[in-house]
């Protein structure tokens, strides 16, 4: 209760915390606030025409409409779906994979602990977007085939923090109380371990979360993401990479094509970076120092 | 000191091997027709029959360790398959386009290291006032900002706007002249002087702006916090007190007594930000359309030139581990404590 209403009062913080809220909200009316004109595929952005040239903002079309008449408005809504999904998806099976190596590592210890350690560096050897985007491409391409390349090479870690800090508590006399009453292993990872060392995870996590939104944006708009017509906000801002310089005279003439959803993306990410940071701050003061 | 630098460098060759490892798993996510590529120069070939007596011929449905064994095998002899992206070998089309992004990331990491520790200093001297505030708040802009959004606003900057130059590496009328002239880094900056082209080389440098401030702004958010971070530990400590209380300047105090020992912790980071940079610098190639490693590798990921990628992932994740036994190295030889023990 303190932390959500320390959350509140630090006025940075709280910021990040409407933002997110609104985020969520948004992609939680995305069917009321933009009707899918094809129910079945309300991920696919609605198109009127093929002319290449971007439209400015209209009654039809509030935020104008991208290279190919695809909808930016509709773009957005759905695409905060997308962005959520991803952020979720992506941090949430990467913090199982690394917690659950991270502590078989730190509580088999020897050749285990370090087998388990060195194939986290050798994972860690690879630039993370590099190892992405090729696992991505060797995959075969599309948003599935990139949450999986990213959840491959961004467990690691998770693994190290969650291993370092069993490492630190698995030493404490409550632990020993619980081994001495005869609580089998198993029982004390889950109930007097993991509950007290999880929180920097949940907090590196939270901070990952706007990160690995923002790669998936990058693996789209490379061309390697989102297949096209998708609402991602990537690919939506990778349409607009030939018009904000080819334009004679204006150059903002077609702003909106990269404003929105440039904007959208910077402050989803933004709202989780506050977030993160005031929960790092908030519950584990220890932790400052470390990052 | 020296039994951990040999055993560091007596591992290099595993960790390697782990890394190979990990790339060939990668590849057998590939059907073995798509695996040929690697040996095709002709694409033409790969239709009908002779398909099968290819795939056959080079061992495609071999069991998985001979498969592995021939791979490194060929990999030791330079022979890493052929990109049909850009029509030549792999192991060319390195050798051509990783000095075009040495270049980007030298000049770079200039206003990226010592930006980044003059601003750190700067906000952990002022801690809490005013440009604390205003240097965090750019950290974590640039930090919130995508590397390809900053490139997209920096190109309507300068190129729409102010139309200074239009993307890419040099100026089409300059291209015979580069072509023309001798190569030895194959850095055109360098090149250009060493030759006496300095109307080349003012264009050549021009094109670096807008990628180099790019990468730059969206990595020293890294080295920034940590220096601050590290600069407020240390200037909490007795020693500095110390050096205050004996009536030293305040300068002398941040830059002979602070400043030496906070930098330590930043020498850990320049690791990642040399990784962080690799990852950008595939991002801004893209947006300037700067023929480097990275523009190479997704036009390569665009048209599935498998040979390309696998080519790109060893060879970056390669220079990485080296970049990172360096700053190890490094780090052992400057900290003391270290070195003495």
């Amino acid at each position: 209760m303190t932390t959500l209403k320390k959350l509140l009062t630090n006025p940075i913080s709280l910021v990040g915390t409407l933002l997110l809220i609104g985020f969520i909200l948004v992609a939680a009316l995305a069917p009321i606030l933009a009707p899918p004109p094809r129910p079945a595929e309300p991920y696919r952005i609605p198109r009127s025409g093929f002319k290449i040239e971007p439209k400015p903002p209209s009654e039809d079309h509030p935020f104008g409409t991208t290279e190919g008449q695809y909808d930016i408005y509709y773009a957005m809504i759905w695409g905060t779906r997308t962005a959520l999904r991803i952020g979720l998806v992506v941090t949430g099976i990467s913090v199982v994979v690394g917690i659950t190596i991270g502590s078989l590592a730190a509580m088999s210890g020897g050749w285990m602990d370090e087998i388990l350690m060195r194939v986290v560096d050798i994972f860690m050897a690879f630039p993370f977007i590099v190892a992405a985007m090729v696992l991505a491409t060797l995959l075969g391409k599309g948003l599935d085939k990139v949450m999986i390349a990213m959840v491959a090479f961004g467990w690691m870690g998770y693994a190290r923090l969650i291993r370092g800090d069993i490492l630190a508590v698995r030493e404490k006399e409550f632990v020993t109380a619980a081994r001495a009453i005869g609580a089998n292993r198993l029982r004390i990872l889950f109930r007097h371990i993991l509950p007290n060392c999880i929180f920097p995870v949940l907090v590196q996590a939270t901070m990952q979360i706007g990160s690995m939104v923002i790669w998936a944006s990058t693996l789209s708009f490379l061309g390697v993401g989102a297949p096209e017509g998708y609402a991602d906000w990537g690919q939506v801002i990778s349409f607009s990479r030939n018009w904000i310089v080819a334009s004679g005279g204006n150059p903002f003439r077609y702003w909106y094509t990269l404003i929105y959803p440039a904007g959208a993306l910077v402050l989803f990410v933004l709202s989780w970076n506050l977030v993160g940071d005031a929960l790092r701050d908030i519950l584990d003061p220890k932790l400052r120092g470390r990052m | 000191m020296i039994n951990y630098i040999a055993r560091r460098i007596l591992l290099l060759p595993v960790v390697l091997l782990g890394l190979s490892l990990v790339i060939f798993t990668m590849m057998q996510f590939l059907t073995p027709t798509q695996r040929l590529t690697a040996f095709i120069s002709d694409p033409t070939k790969l239709r009908g029959e002779a398909r099968e007596a290819l795939i056959e011929m080079h061992g495609l449905n071999d069991p998985l360790h001979v498969q592995y064994a021939r791979w490194l095998n060929n990999i030791f002899h330079g022979n890493l398959g052929y990109s049909t992206t850009v029509s030549q070998p792999v192991t060319h089309a390195i050798a051509t386009y990783f000095p075009a992004t040495l270049e980007l990331v030298l000049f770079a990491s200039i206003p990226v290291i010592f930006g980044g520790i003059w601003l750190g200093t700067l906000a952990a001297r002022r801690h809490n006032r005013l440009t604390d505030h205003v240097v965090r708040v750019l950290a974590i802009t640039g930090w919130s900002l995508p590397t390809f959004v900053a490139g997209l606003i920096a190109l309507a900057v300068f190129y729409g706007v102010l139309d200074w130059f239009p993307p890419g590496r040099v100026s089409t009328w300059a291209l015979p002249i580069i072509h023309e002239m001798k190569h030895y880094t194959g850095m055109y900056t360098i090149d250009t002087l060493l030759n006496g082209e300095f109307g080349v080389f003012l264009n050549v440098l021009r094109h670096l702006i807008a990628p180099v401030a790019t990468l730059s702004f969206v990595s020293w958010a890294l080295i920034l916090r940590i220096t601050r971070s590290s600069m407020l530990e240390t200037l909490r400590q007795d020693y500095i007190t110390t050096a205050r209380s004996k009536g030293l300047p305040e300068r002398t105090v941040i830059r002979r007594h602070a400043r030496r020992n906070a930098l330590i912790p930043v020498i850990t980071a320049s690791g990642l930000l040399m990784a962080s940079m690799i990852g950008g610098q595939v991002v801004v190639e893209t947006v300037f359309n700067y023929k480097g490693l990275g523009w190479w590798a997704t036009e390569a990921a665009r048209q599935f030139d498998f040979p390309a990628i696998i080519g790109f992932a060893l060879f970056n994740a390669t220079l990485l581990v080296i970049v990172n036994l360096l700053v190890d190295i490094l780090y052992v030889v400057v900290d003391p404590r270290i070195r003495l023990s």
